[in-house]
Order: structure tokens, then sequence, then C-alpha cells
């Protein structure tokens, strides 16, 4: 049977466009070193560690973890390596996971970490082999004629993706490890800022970041030890991830199975019957501002068509009846291997009641969620301030 | 019909000067290198670390101090690189070795210009012979050489201090052989003979263009070729003003995602030949070839899709292909 | 928790260069195919599916991803990737099952190591301030791990010719090997050097290839195979990246992951030892006795691809089993220079 595990430590670094103080090891160690004071333990009392991140031509090494041993405490232990496209932050979240649940490990220290600044991820995205036409579109061209289909099958107004770059831009800047911090942004000024990829403007697409998220995992055991001594744990009530391939003939681009059928595999083993009403806090990954509106529908808070009707009444700002991305999200901090972690972690900041400025009142139930590849990497969990 | 054909190769380059910065022990190391000077760092256990770690493989901890150590050391592994690779210290046969500078508890890895084989033993006495202009790199050491029997210890003059260095360059160039899958192939030499092939996947029936090889529903090889018209609808689109690295059309321009006539599957490419305001979901083009003399193995012999003036395709024709 | 046993294994013929595409598809559909037939399995039945494979290696970003092409992972599967050999893909399986999330899981690895220079490539697994930039190449670093334990008395260069003859021979009943014949060691002696200490025959051979191995609960396993092979320890650690503090002549990771994993007492193991002399310090850090039959498939030296070479290891311990030829078996799997990263799977038949 499945064991209990919690997340019992949270730490992030602060997101830059380049954090040119630090080394790699020093950008990780940041969130380690912030994740295991949070959880009140030191690095000797974690069992296994699992790392994260996106494509190593990113930064130029060949499986950094391996010469990242030492800086993340993980000699003379296990090490495991995740790379799920973009939502390896998640998979890492969900692998670490898995080694408490299975009762393999007490504590397990998740990693996940990005150092865009490197290199350039527009160059590593864009190499083009050789027989194949060269990129025609750029970074946001793939995504931009999902994002017109999502338009067209629901009849959205045109303003909702303003809308949802405003939020989380406001909701970035009462996060201070927010990578943009934009508190005067207004629906007017995104309307104004340059069409890149019509339908997305300038200030609805996120940035590019250097950052680390690291997460300490738990067994029952460690989680009561942390709630005993008075410090906050979020249990973890379910766990799911889906792949599909990137294309296929009948693949729904805008609301992929493999999302739809994870969310219905998430809420099954969460008990949930009705995640809009269950759900207090939700980090989704929304590189581009429409996404909101497509993961709701695709993760079952809305009807097919319906999602942006959430976002429009504003219910999915802080104070709406589903708070969506209170961090700032992907839209405002991006260290591509760590934003989904980054989602699990603010969720469990949520019902850990320790999410600062960005709180959401009361919150006990929250979804962490994240994506990559050609919309078909899935993962997702959902964490309360409870266990069971 | 079953083609066995052999896959397209190509050659493929991947470089990069990565950029990176260095954080507190690095910079000071690298700032020392550049002053022709070399630090270590001291372990929980009292182990100087030459070079220093980062973060203490025992105690995890970062250094409490940098040291000097050497400038010499002593040979504790090696090995003869007789044919150096690419980026390698040295152009001419070296040694790698393993050098344990005077001072430290562990060893460098560097190379060692011996000039044959016969000259490096381990316990070799070596030196750095620094490089004609120090960065703040790991290559300020050109390399090491044997100190000479009974030559005296020598330090390097001393340069001037220098600036702090808190970032590196790091050129990665690697070579790579591209090969195409056999479907993927057959499709480009249709391209070639200007013709477009697509794949029928035996288990679900759907055509694929271009041809994938496997049908990625059904995980099975698509052998069976489809030979699709130059025609097609244009089911969603992005219009692109941005400039970005390596764009062929001044912007704004339209990518777009096009189903071929008797296609399953839509694939991108430029639509032009009307203003980028009037291209439409729904819209009806035909493939505009380049000059036959510049055909080639790729699917840059469309130039682009224009409208065909057909009109537009109903919405619920490709309404499942989104 | 369920206990977990092996009940297929596939392995694509090792290569010195295939005809695949860089994403393993097309090495991967038919291996797939055979290890599904053995066990009466359909895909899906795999409740979970785990690869390990190598951006670099492909020289792209993302290479994995269309390798679920080969799955035709369609309805959606839940599937997940390590940035690593495929043993450790095999790994996160075994942790799923136990889990109770999935009751049958597949792991796999791929490597197309001809598409690059796979010396220069895998100088990048260095530190990427202080040693990538002089591009050591990993055979070279092999090499000065092979002279200190030479230096130190721990092997010969005899020794390692023993261990070279010895796999070729055993690799002339294994198919799927790139490398074997009938060679005496002391001929091998003979030949020069390609980085002293080491020569040709010291080295894995360059090579593509791929590997699949089904893991199932106790539950499933019977149904599926006469003969399961019964995982009693699964285990993996890691060493400092420091090569330089290291003591090269172990693997501190090695011996920790098989105490752990029980490796003691068994009849057969399968040692994913690249380079000769690394054979030989496995055999040490793991407590191996003497009668020990080691790589009866020939091992990594008769056939590396990379990525898929650990994950054939504990696929080769387990047939071992699955054949009844052995009772008990060891399979390993190492990572990273100089034996950085070590796993040990120990199997058993009931």
């Amino acid at each position: 049977m499945k064991q209990q595990a919690a997340v019992i430590g949270v730490g992030q670094t602060r997101h830059r466009a380049r954090r040119a103080d630090v080394s790699i090891a020093g950008l990780c160690r940041e969130a380690v070193d912030r994740a295991i004071a949070d959880a009140g333990v030191g690095l000797a009392d974690i069992d296994a560690v699992v790392v994260g991140k996106a494509p190593d031509l990113f930064e130029g090494v060949m499986m950094p973890e391996l010469y990242l041993a030492d800086a993340l405490g993980a000699t003379g232990k296990p090490l495991l390596r995740v790379h799920t496209a973009g939502s390896v932050g998640g998979a890492t979240a969900l692998v670490a996971a898995s080694l408490v649940q299975a009762g393999v490990h007490r504590r397990v220290l998740a990693v996940a970490f990005e150092k865009q600044s490197e290199s350039n991820a527009m160059w590593a995205l864009s190499i083009t082999p050789p027989f194949s036409m060269p990129v025609l579109a750029g970074a946001g061209g793939y995504f931009a004629p999902h994002i017109r289909a999502y338009i067209r099958r629901s009849g959205a107004p045109e303003h909702i993706g303003a809308m949802v770059a405003v939020k989380d831009r406001r909701n970035g800047s009462l996060n201070p490890y927010a990578h943009l911090q934009q508190p005067d942004i207004t629906l007017e000024s995104v309307r104004s800022s340059p069409m890149l990829w019509d339908p997305v403007r300038y200030d609805e697409t996120c940035p590019s970041s250097d950052g680390a998220c690291a997460v300490v995992l738990g067994d029952q055991a460690a989680a009561a030890a942390a709630e005993a001594a008075g410090r906050p744990v979020a249990w973890i009530r379910a766990t799911s991830m889906r792949t599909e391939p990137t294309m296929f003939a009948g693949k729904d681009h805008v609301n992929p199975r493999a999302g739809a059928d994870a969310a219905a595999a998430l809420w099954r083993q969460a008990g949930i019957t009705d995640p809009a009403g269950e759900i207090d806090a939700a980090e989704i990954y929304v590189p581009f501002s429409w996404f909101e509106p497509m993961w709701l529908e695709n993760l079952g808070f809305a009807a097919p068509g319906e999602g942006w009707r959430l976002t429009a009444a504003g219910e999915t700002e802080i104070g709406g009846s589903l708070p969506v991305n209170p961090s700032g999200g992907v839209l405002s901090s991006n260290p591509i291997g760590a934003s989904g972690l980054l989602r699990f972690a603010e969720a469990a900041l949520q019902v850990m009641g320790k999410a600062g400025a960005h709180q959401v009142a009361g919150a006990r139930t929250a979804l962490g969620h994240a994506y990559g590849g050609g919309s078909q990497y899935f993962s997702m969990w959902v964490v309360s301030s409870t266990p069971g | 019909m079953t083609y066995v054909t052999q896959p397209l190769r190509a050659p493929l380059d991947i470089g990069f000067d990565y950029t990176r910065s260095l954080g507190p022990t690095l910079s000071q190391f690298m700032t020392a290198l550049a002053g022709r000077r070399i630090l270590g760092s001291r372990g929980a256990d009292g182990t100087v670390h030459a070079p220093p770690f980062e973060y203490d493989p025992v105690t995890f901890a970062p250094p409490a101090e940098l040291v000097e150590v050497g400038p010499e050391g002593i040979v504790t592994s090696w090995t003869w690189m007789a044919q150096p690779l690419e980026g390698q210290p040295l152009p001419h046969p070296f040694a790698w070795a393993l050098i344990r500078l005077d001072g430290a508890g562990t060893a460098m890895l560097h190379a060692v210009d011996a000039g044959s084989a016969a000259a490096m033993r381990t316990g070799l006495r070596v030196r750095p012979r620094w490089a004609a202009s120090t960065t703040g790199s790991i290559r300020d050491i050109a390399c090491f050489v044997p100190c000479a029997p009974g030559e005296p210890g020598q330090h390097a003059p001393q340069e001037h201090a220098p600036q702090p260095v808190t970032m590196m360059t790091s050129p990665v160039l690697l070579h790579y052989e591209h090969t195409a899958s056999p479907g993927e192939s057959s499709y480009l030499r249709g391209l070639a003979a200007g013709r477009l092939l697509g794949q029928r996947c035996p288990a679900c029936g759907k055509v694929y263009f271009p041809s994938r090889g496997v049908c990625p529903a059904d995980g099975v090889p698509a052998t069976d070729e489809v030979e699709l018209p130059h025609t097609g609808t244009v089911t969603t689109f992005c219009v692109v003003n941005v400039p970005f690295p390596g764009q062929r059309v001044t912007p704004p321009y339209v990518a777009g995602a096009i189903l071929l006539d008797g296609a399953d599957i839509t694939f991108q490419h430029l639509i032009l030949g009307c203003p980028a305001s009037e291209v439409r979901m729904g819209m009806r083009v035909r493939a505009v070839w380049k000059p036959r003399a510049e055909w080639g193995t790729t699917a840059e012999n469309i130039d682009h899709f224009r409208p065909s003036g057909e009109p537009d395709a109903p919405y619920d024709s490709y309404a499942r292909h989104l | 928790m369920t206990d977990v046993a092996v009940v297929g294994f596939a392995q694509a013929p090792c290569v010195r260069r295939s005809d695949s595409t860089t994403s393993g598809v097309e090495m991967l559909v038919p291996i797939f195919a055979e290890v599904l037939a053995s066990t009466g399995l359909a895909k899906g039945d795999i409740g979970f599916w785990c690869s390990g494979s190598s951006d670099y290696l492909a020289g792209r970003a993302f290479s994995f991803v269309q390798a679920v092409d080969a799955i035709g992972a369609f309805p959606p599967i839940m599937e997940s990737h390590v940035e690593m050999d495929g043993a450790w893909a095999l790994y996160e399986a075994w942790v799923k099952i136990r889990t109770g999330d999935a009751d049958v899981a597949l792991a796999y690895g791929f490597g197309k190591s001809s598409a690059g220079d796979l010396r220069r490539v895998l100088a990048l697994q260095l530190d990427p301030y202080l040693l990538a930039p002089l591009w050591p190449d990993s055979v070279s670093i092999a090499a000065l791990q092979a002279r200190l334990g030479i230096d130190a008395g721990l092997w010969s260069e005899k020794e390692m010719a023993e261990v070279a003859a010895r796999s070729r021979a055993a690799a002339v009943s294994n198919p799927r090997a790139q490398v074997s014949g009938e060679i005496s060691a002391e001929e091998l002696g003979t030949r020069p050097y390609i980085a002293e200490p080491l020569r040709a025959h010291d080295c894995a051979p360059v090579g593509d290839g791929a590997a699949v191995v089904i893991l199932a609960s106790a539950e499933r396993a019977p149904g599926l195979c006469a003969r399961p092979a019964w995982i009693t320890g699964f285990e993996h650690r890691i060493d400092s990246g420091s090569l330089g503090a290291r003591d090269l002549t172990t693997a501190p990771s090695a011996v920790a992951a098989g105490r752990a994993a029980g490796a003691g007492a068994v009849d057969v193991a399968e040692l994913h030892a690249p380079f000769t002399h690394q054979e030989i310090l496995l055999r040490e850090a793991l407590g191996l006795a003497g009668s020990v039959r080691v790589n009866p498939s020939g091992g990594a030296l008769c056939g590396n691809p990379m990525f898929a070479a650990g994950l054939a290891r504990i696929g080769e311990a387990a047939r071992q089993i699955m054949t009844g030829r052995a009772g008990r078996a060891l399979g390993h799997a190492t990572g990273g220079p100089a034996l950085q990263q070590n796993l040990v799977c120990v199997l058993e038949a009931r």
C-alpha cells in the first residue's frame, strides 16, 4: 500500500534574468539551503536526492547532477536525474514523492533548476537538424496557432489573455522571489505591448530566468514530527502524470487528452468530485497567458469552451472562487527546469499557510500542475493541510 | 508497397559559447590564475583541495578559506594522448596527468607537455607553463612541464594585482551525424523530385505527411506510401511580427498549419501571396515551388503556400485537426 | 510493499553504426514487439513506462520526446524519463510498482553513440569550470584510473587482458554482441596502447543499441513468466564529482550500493564495466567471490550502447534466472566518469 508523504520544506532562489553572482552549484544550493532550513533538517538527514532540469544544452553541461553531487549533498546517497521537457519540475516532485510513498526513503530532496543566462534557450531550441525546415516562427510560434484555435473554438473575447497577464504580474509583485516585478501593469499597457506572434502580445509571454527550487518530502513520521514542532506541512493527497506523442492524427492541441486523463485520475485519487469547488488555490503552468483558460478546461475546472468565463469574472484572482497562480506563475518567473517544481512548491506553500503576501486566505487544498513538450507531458499533484 | 531505402545522413554541428558566472569560490580561484597563482580550499578534515571545491565532498559546506598551493607538484597518474582531440590543451602529443600540487592533498587533472611517453612516470615533478596572456580560466595554465633535475623551484613573476574575474566563457563545439528515419528519407527524396509523399498507418489508416516512419498513435511502422496533392487548407496560424536569428522572411508574415488534401495531420509552412491580415482559418492554399534547379532533399523546395482562390473550407471539415 | 520481478527482457543488436535516428524509434519498435510477445502482454497492459537516454548523445534538445512514437502512446500513458542509463529508469519503475500505482511496468534505454564523437561528448560530464574546458576525453580518464590501480598493485595489464579475452569468448554465444571471438590474453597483450596503459581490448567498443525490461508485481509476475527473476535488493549511490579528490582505485558508491542490495552470495554477475580494469575494481567493490560467473553475455566490453548497456546488464542477469541457469544473480550499471555512479540489482529464483 502507498505510504503517506508530505512536503515538509520549501526553498527557492530569487529568480532573475541573470544571476551573475552565483555558479550553477551556488544557484542550486541557495534553494536547497532554504528548503532544508524550512524543513528544520540538515543535509545529513536527507536519504536521497532527485534532480530535474530541462535540456542539458541550455547550460552546456551533460548530466550536470554528476558534477553537482557535493553541492546537492548527494555524495554517498542515491541520486536520480529526471528530464521530461517543460513538465520536468513537476515530474521531479512526483518521482521524489513516489520514493516516500513506496516506503523506500523517509526524507527526499527534490531540486530543479535552470540557469538560462549561461546560453540562450532560443538558440538551443531552434537548432535545425539537416533536412528540416528552418524555424519559421520562433519560440511563441509553436503555441500561438493553438491559442488562435482555442479562441475560435470557445468564442472567448480578445482581452482575456491580457487579463491573465495583468493578474499574474500583479500577483508576482506580491512574491519577493518572482523575476518580473510589475505592480503597475494594466490591461491597457498589456494591450499596447507589441504583438509578437499574433494573437500573442509581448506582455503575455513568460520571461527567461535563472532560478532554482527545492522541496523536502517526508514520510508520515517525518511530517508528524514537523507538525509537532509547529512546522506546517502539505500532505500529498494525489499525484498524476500522463504522456502522449507530440504529433499524431487526431491530436487535440487545445484540449490534449493526456492532460484531461491526468486530471481525471488526479481528482479520482484525491476523492474530489467538484474541482472548482474543492480546490482553494491552483498553481498552473501558464507560459502564455491564454493557457490559463485552456488549462482550466483541460483540468476540468470548467466545461470545454467555458474556461475564459472564470477569468473574465475575476474568479481566478486572489480573492476569487478559484485563485490561479497567486505566486505570479510562469508569466512572472521562468527558470524552465524549475518552473514545474515551483508550481508544486507554491501549491504546498498555500496549504502550509506560508505564501506571505500572495497567500490565499484559508487555503486548505491546492493543485500544482506542469506540462511540457508539445502539450504532451503532464504532471500534477493535490496537496492539503490535513492528511488523506 | 514497401520501400526499403538507405536513410539520408548529413553532418550536424552544435556550437555555442557558454557564459558562466563563477560565484565566490571559483571567482577567487580564477582571479588568482589570472595572476599566475593557484589556490586550493581547505576541507573540514584539513585536506587542501586543489583545484578548490565549491562544496566540501564530506560536509557539503563551502570552503572556509582558500590557500595558495604549488605551483609545482607531482604526477600521481598519467596517460599518453598520442592524437590530441579538438579543444584539448596541446596540438601535439602530450600526457594527461593527475597532479598533486605542493601543499595539496588532492589532484588536479591537466596536460603535461613531456615530449614523449617515455619521459612520463608516476612521481614525476612538474610545474605549470602559463599561457602568454591570462584571462581567469583553467586554460591560463597552458599545460604543465617536467621540472629539470636539480632545477630550483620557481614561481612565476607575480603580475600586478589582477581585476576580479567573475565570468568565464566556455566554447562548446560538437560534431554529429544526423540520420533521417526511413520514412522521412522517402519523404525527402520525394520532395527532391517535386512530389509530396506521405505514409498511411496500417493500423489506423491515417495518412501522415511528412512521413514519420512509425505511426505515433499505434507504434507500428507505416510503410504504405501515399502521394498527396499540392493543395490544402490552413487550419490555424500565427502572424509573426517579431524578428529572431535565422529568420528568412521580413515580418509581418504568416506561419500556418496546413492540412494537405488527403492528409490526417497538419504541418507548418509559410503563407504568402496575400497580406497577413487576410489569412484566415479555413483558407485554401496551394504550394509554390522554388525553381527546380534549387531543389534538394528538403521541404524548403516549397518556397511557400499561397491562396488558391477556392472558397474557404467549412470549419467542421478541419475542426478535428486543431 | 509488493515484491517485484523481472518478467521480460529484449535487446537490440549492438552495432557500430545503426541506421536508426537518434530518437531510437527504429531500434525500439522491434524490441518492444519482442518483449511484449514473450510475456503475452499488450501495450495497454503496461501501467507505467520509463526511459533513459541523453540529449548530448543525440546532439539535440528533447531527443527522448520522439521515442514515445515507438510506443504508440495514444490513449495517453503513464510515463517518465531519466537523463541516465535505462537501469535507473528500471529503478523508477520498480518504485512505481511498490507504490501500487502500477502492477506491470516497462523500462527502456537507448543510445546512438555513433552519432557524435563519444570521447569528446563525454568530456561535457566533467566539472564545467575546472575540467570540461580542457576537453579531457573519457578514454583518457579511464586510463588515469587504470594506472592508479596498476601502481597500487590492485590489477595488472595481464589481468586486464584476461578480462577482455574471457569476455570476448563468452560473447560468441551472444547474438546481440558487437565484439566477440576466441583470442588469447597473451596475444591481446602484444597489441599497441591507445591510451597507455589501455589497449583497444581494454575499452568497450563505441556502438548503438537499445534494451527493454518488463517488471511485474507479485500478483502478476507468475502469470507472465514461468520463472520470474525476483528483485531482492535494488540500490544505487553516487560519488563526488571531484575527480581529483576521489580515490579512483575503488568506488565507494558501488561498495555502498552492493552492501545495501545484498550483493554477496550470487551465482552470476553482469557488471557494467566499460573498461577491463573496472570489472576487476567492481568485483572487489561488490565483494564477489572468485567462483561467481561474471558477464556470461560478454558484458559492456562486447557491446556498450550508451544509456542502454546498464539496463541490458540487469536484463542479462535476469535472463540467467528466467532460463534456469542461475538461482541468484546480480546486475550492475554505472554512469558518469570513472564509475562515479553505481547501481546494483540483486535477483533470485523462487
